[in-house]
């Protein structure tokens, strides 16, 4: 990207560091002073709102690992004795599991701007890519923690979830078998999810540096979804965006302190407090409720693997989104029927997220079949024609112009 | 310039999403019989717990429930601790000093047996699984440590449940002759016999033990049970967030000073 400021070492230290270890030059040139368009609003927040959440569940993720225990005979006792009798365990421990839920809820905020204001457009498909990179070993980390507590949600969770596994044609068994470490959910499988849930945060770090990476190539989109054209329509990361990104996290913060102190049980299921018995089946194995979309595509189809195919697929056909979307433009605030799918979209995920905490009966299994349908639509069909046949409403001609040809455009 | 539409229109996003997304995981379940919600003192943003009512409580669990019912979780010196029924912990070593232990063995291979001590846990009235199935016509009776974190409607279902007997079976449940109703209960059917009678015990506080009394203690005593960190937890909670709240303002005017003369 072109830039205009340079980065000047002041001292004796800092010139005869910059000649050997420019930590001080890359600090400056993509922390503080990178440019950053000046039009972004609040939903471009969550990049660092999703940073914060990551460090706060890697910190107490470790603390808890101090404690806990991964022996089928210990786990459920061990994150019991974190509650009861560690020092602030309680604390740790519940920051961690709703730490959880808040992950997905800004993935989900973070992923729907993209997804309105194009940012996996040229020139940002490598940026769209790994961020489905990810969600994807989000989603796996987890379903991998979920499972650690040992309770019975935990354990028909994995159980159903594995076995869908099976269903695969050919490799199928022997997946099954190695994600397991035998043939059923044992301690075997709670020492390898314990294992992986450990180190895929790490590689989550790792993606994230490579997105953040490939974001500082071509530098942020913006809700007008024009490239940036110069000096006058950015201003420097630090102190503007550090600001005002985190005054969004103290926002983040309060519901996230809501949860952590006055209902921290309000996100997970009951029946994870009762100990996992392989010999007793819950009435209703329900995931998490960040996972309940997909489960509801899962259940929507009567084949099992016709199922399990498209539920894998919903997360698949993400990250082709760059080509399937053919709008030349990027931002959906100036595609009039781009607009409208994309709220019927978003109503249709939280639907799904709905139907699939239900019994997929009747007039459950209906909507789900109807839900299911629109999202690969939305997707498949809607996105790749529209970007066609749209007639785009007329836009600003700069980010900075913006503000002066607003007035014009709400004219018309 | 300072956009407060802005700010509203995404606040109200995330709570709503969040909204929609938490009522989605409790609908399941379909009672016919509403929960009783009689109203705790523990409920609610800065609720905490009558000692009194958790003292009576412990005393229902101990005579009652504590036939059937382990509580392996539970140790002694938790009766003792800030924020439970706060026993002096001369009082907590005579309740734990009324159980036995096996502790070892001496050095000619013998169990040593000896009285519980305040780190000794709740004892567990079965030797096995299988002994208490056999004593309960199949039926585990469940650790009531975290029961009330165990259960959707949580300590309002307890509640109810303890006072679910005696009502009369309708027409399209059948149950077994080991089971007695309870319309709480999934199912109806449930293994465990109406546990308290009135008198059932006799309080030490002179409080009269109505089954509804009886109810309502044994429920706090078991909320308390199952979150043992819950008035510590809302107390932290207030400290936490009216520090957020100002720390938050603060930042919304440092933000609205900052970007002002961007345009």
């Amino acid at each position: 990207m072109d830039t205009d400021y340079k980065y000047e070492p002041k001292n004796g230290l800092t010139k005869w560091l910059d000649s050997r270890l420019p930590l001080m030059r890359f600090t400056s040139e993509h922390v503080l002073q990178f440019p950053t368009p000046k039009n972004l609003n609040y939903f471009w927040t969550f990049g660092f709102i999703l940073t914060m959440c990551l460090v706060t569940q890697i910190i107490t993720g470790i603390i808890l690992a101090m404690h806990y225990a991964p022996s089928t005979l210990l786990a459920f006792d061990s994150v019991e004795h974190i509650m009861r009798n560690v020092n602030y365990g309680w604390l740790i421990r519940y920051i961690h599991s709703n730490g959880a839920s808040m992950f997905f809820l800004a993935v989900f905020i973070h992923m729907f701007r993209g997804l309105y204001y194009g940012s996996y457009k040229e020139p940002r498909e490598v940026i769209w890519i790994l961020g489905c990179i990810i969600y994807l070993l989000m989603i796996v980390t987890a379903f991998m923690g979920y499972v650690l507590p040992w309770g019975q949600m935990s354990f028909w969770g994995a159980t159903v979830i594995i076995n869908l596994v099976g269903t695969l044609p050919i490799i199928g068994d022997s997946l099954t078998q190695m994600l397991l470490g035998g043939f059923a959910v044992d301690n075997p499988t709670l020492n390898r999810f314990f294992s992986l849930h450990y180190l895929l945060p790490f590689i989550i770090f790792g993606v994230v540096l490579l997105h953040i990476w490939a974001l500082h190539v071509p530098g942020n989109n913006n809700p007008i979804g024009l490239s940036v054209q110069g000096k006058q329509d950015t201003v420097a990361f630090h102190p503007y965006y550090t600001v005002k990104d985190f005054f969004a996290y103290t926002v983040f913060l309060l519901l996230f302190c809501y949860f952590i102190f006055y209902n921290p049980n309000a996100l997970g299921h009951a029946d994870n407090y009762i100990e996992a018995d392989p010999m007793v089946t819950p009435a209703h194995i329900v995931p998490e409720w960040y996972l309940l979309p997909f489960y509801a595509i899962l259940r929507a189809v009567p084949d099992k693997l016709a199922g399990v195919l498209l539920m894998f697929g919903a997360i698949a056909v993400l990250f082709f989104l760059p080509w399937l979307d053919t709008a030349k433009i990027r931002s959906g605030r100036y595609r009039p029927i781009f607009k409208y799918f994309y709220v019927l979209f978003v109503i249709d995920c939280l639907v799904l997220g709905y139907l699939g905490a239900q019994v997929p009966e009747g007039i459950y299994l209906f909507l789900s079949r109807v839900t299911t349908i629109y999202y690969f639509a939305f997707f498949l069909l809607i996105l790749p024609i529209l970007g066609k046949i749209e007639k785009m409403k007329p836009m600003p001609i700069g980010i900075s112009n913006s503000s002066l040809s607003k007035d014009m455009v709400a004219a018309e | 310039m300072y956009n407060f539409k802005k700010i509203k229109f995404l606040v109200i996003t995330v709570f709503s999403f969040l909204f929609v997304l938490s009522e989605e995981t409790f609908s399941a379940g379909g009672e016919t019989y509403d929960l009783i919600k009689p109203g705790f003192s523990f409920e609610g943003p800065t609720g905490t717990f009558d000692r009194s009512q958790l003292r009576r409580g412990y005393q229902v669990y101990r005579e009652v429930c504590a036939s059937c019912h382990s509580m392996k979780q539970l140790a002694f010196r938790n009766l003792s601790q800030k924020g439970g029924p706060e026993y002096t912990e001369d009082d907590s070593k005579v309740f734990a000093a009324e159980y036995t232990i096996i502790d070892g063995f001496d050095d000619y291979g013998d169990p040593v047996e000896r009285n519980r001590i305040l780190s000794d846990r709740f004892p567990d009235p079965y030797d096995s699984k299988e002994a208490a199935k056999a004593s309960n016509n199949g039926a585990y009776p469940p650790d009531l440590s975290l029961i009330v974190k165990a259960r959707s409607g949580g300590y309002n279902y307890i509640y109810s449940l303890l006072q679910g007997y005696g009502k009369e079976i309708p027409g399209d449940v059948e149950i077994s002759d080991t089971l007695s109703y309870n319309p709480w209960f999934p199912g109806g059917g449930i293994a465990m016999y109406q546990p308290l009678y009135e008198d059932s015990v006799e309080y030490e506080d002179g409080t009269y033990a109505s089954v509804e009394q009886m109810s309502a203690d044994v429920t706090a005593f078991l909320a308390w049970a199952a979150e043992p960190e819950m008035e510590e937890r809302k107390r932290l909670g207030f400290i936490v967030m009216s520090f957020l709240i100002i720390f938050t303002l603060l930042m919304f005017f440092t933000t609205s000073r900052l970007w002002r003369d961007v345009h």
